[in-house]
């Protein structure tokens, strides 16, 4: 394909998505794009859960068009406090006479960011250690190992709370914390696989034609780990908000103000049985995301991973 | 241009010890074409793998061009001498397109001007530029172990160690490939190095072979010796009588016939 003139008409555009005989790199990396994206649309599940989580990046990247309110700063405490839910406040309002549809909005981009960070971190970490160890065994596989597993011998709730009070509370040591405790199942799924991978002919093959151990493991071994450990993080991300939901829950997460939606749950405890929009609104919101990246976890699991599908 | 001497491969220690190759001896000389047969288990496979590092050499010396070869190999050697594996669905990457898989082997070596090699290589084993951006699982077994002989031809290495690559291919694809072989050894001046279990195979592409069983030598021949059946040894002997394979006349009974 040398200009955009030579692109087929959009009723060809399946055609030459599907072309057995593709002629650049990129009309071959698209089709199999394509074919993974046919396969995910076949599960209608996996679909609604790549809705949910699409809107909430949406509605986090459009916060403050979408918020009614201030998150932060509320109404008149007078008047306005633990109001029900009404068409003012479609949430109602929290102690503090804020609008919890607001907070919850904006709480959003807290979740967001707090996968995001913590997907960013413990992903790589995992894959570099799982594969290397995999790759190379001997002593340095027993070495990085046992680091696993010393990792892995603390349940991660507590191991997060440790880190907090050591770092002190707040989002951003929250997010180291839940990351330095998510990565050693990666390592232990990246190496498996590896151990797979490190003996067939094609690893063999481009051992002979000299190629450097970093260049085998990144450019050979990674990509085919790659998409089993995708897999692995989407369906953790639930579990990631909700640890993060939990340290906020606890006051070792995000600090008042900010409306991080742990913990608004914490703060709604109070008043759990006469006002209880307080503490639901924001357990619902926490509820719908997990429920929409484990759904999409599930759908990617069929797609990049076919063999664990049935 | 290859010498092998007295090269044994021993793996584990102790009782787990186990001979895969011992004490074997041969020479193969520039633009030959030599056989290694043998049955399963006969250490021929072994001694490829030994020659190109991918096999710990426990004793003996592998010199190639009269020099030693150094240990882990290095660039010099893997531009001398290159494999072909066996099986063509697992010797190619499979989330790699046929461009990826032969530009690896020019990226590792810093050559330049990896667009026209790689379409000069693929037209060499007989495949067309339709087939440059394609995934493995988009091709047949035999386009697979053609592009796997490009991949080895890529770098112009003068030996290519062939490890059974015509065995899970069927019959008719098996002939096109040896056909094939046997067309760049003499275009490009190569040296070809061929297991093998298939002494059919074995003598239509080479002149000299090694007969090998449980790790040693039972004698070198010719593949002209092998059509005359002037076999030395009954082992030989016995691998000709196998390599004809199913007989009718001798598997029918006249009885059988009269009855």
């Amino acid at each position: 394909m040398s200009s955009a003139a030579s692109l087929p008409q959009p009723a060809g555009l399946r055609a030459w998505l599907l072309s057995p005989e593709p002629t650049s790199r990129w009309q071959a990396r698209l089709g199999r794009a394509y074919l993974g994206w046919r396969t995910f649309t076949k599960n209608p599940l996996a679909v609604f859960g790549l809705g949910i989580v699409l809107l909430l990046l949406l509605v986090a990247l459009f916060a403050n068009f979408l918020a009614p309110y201030s998150p932060v700063t509320g109404g008149d405490l007078r008047t306005a406090r633990l109001l029900p839910p009404s068409a003012a406040h479609w949430f109602g309002t929290d102690d503090q006479a804020r609008d919890i549809y607001s907070r919850v909005i904006y709480g959003s981009r807290i979740t967001l960011w707090v996968v995001l960070l913590v997907s960013v971190i413990a992903t790589p970490i995992g894959l570099l250690i799982g594969t290397v160890s995999g790759y190379l065994g001997g002593w340095v596989d027993t070495v990085l190992m046992r680091l696993t597993d010393i990792f892995l011998a603390f349940p991660r709730l507590v191991l997060a709370l440790a880190f907090v009070a050591a770092l002190g509370p707040g989002i951003e040591n929250a997010i180291i914390a839940i990351a330095i405790t998510s990565w050693p199942p990666y390592a232990r799924i990246a190496r498996a696989e590896t151990l797979m991978i490190r003996n067939s002919d094609f690893i063999a093959a481009v051992k002979l034609q000299g190629a450097s151990t970093p260049r085998i493991i990144f450019g050979h071994v990674v990509p085919l780990c790659v998409s089993s450990l995708i897999v692995r993080v989407t369906l953790d991300m639930a579990g990631i908000i909700l640890t993060a939901a939990g340290l906020g829950f606890l006051g070792l997460g995000a600090q008042p103000p900010m409306p991080e939606w742990g913990a608004m749950v914490a703060t709604g405890r109070n008043y759990l049985i006469d006002q209880w929009w307080v503490a639901a609104m924001p357990g619902l919101a926490i509820f719908v995301v997990s429920l929409g990246f484990n759904l999409l976890g599930d759908g990617l699991r069929d797609v990049l991973d076919p063999k664990a599908a049935k | 241009m290859l010498d092998i001497q007295n090269l044994r491969v021993t793996y584990g220690t102790g009782r787990l010890q186990v001979d895969a190759v011992k004490d074997v001896s041969f020479h193969v000389g520039t633009g030959e074409a030599f056989g290694l047969v043998g049955e399963s288990g006969s250490g021929k496979s072994t001694v490829l793998r030994a020659i190109c590092g991918l096999a710990p050499i426990s004793g003996g010396r592998v010199l190639v061009d009269g020099r030693e070869v150094p240990t882990p190999r290095d660039k010099a050697f893997y531009r001398t001498v290159q494999m072909v594996f066996q099986d063509p669905y697992a010797s190619l990457h499979p989330r790699h397109t046929v461009d990826r898989t032969l530009s690896e082997p020019l990226a590792i070596h810093g050559e330049k001007d990896a667009e026209t090699r790689i379409a000069q290589a693929l037209r060499e084993v007989g495949l067309g530029p339709s087939f440059r951006f394609r995934y493995p699982h988009q091709l047949s077994g035999g386009q697979r172990q053609r592009v796997a002989i490009a991949r080895a031809l890529l770098l112009r290495p003068k030996v290519l160690l062939l490890d059974e690559p015509t065995s899970a291919l069927d019959a008719s694809v098996q002939a096109e490939i040896l056909n094939l072989l046997d067309e760049l050894r003499r275009n490009l001046g190569l040296t070809y190095i061929l297991v093998s279990h298939d002494l059919a195979v074995v003598a239509h592409l080479c002149d000299r072979l090694l007969v090998m069983r449980h790790g040693e030598t039972v004698e070198e021949t010719t593949a002209a010796a092998l059509r005359t059946n002037q076999a030395a040894s009954d082992y030989t002997r016995s691998l000709i009588n196998a390599s004809q394979g199913f007989s009718r006349d001798a598997a029918r009974p006249e009885s059988a016939l009269t009855r």
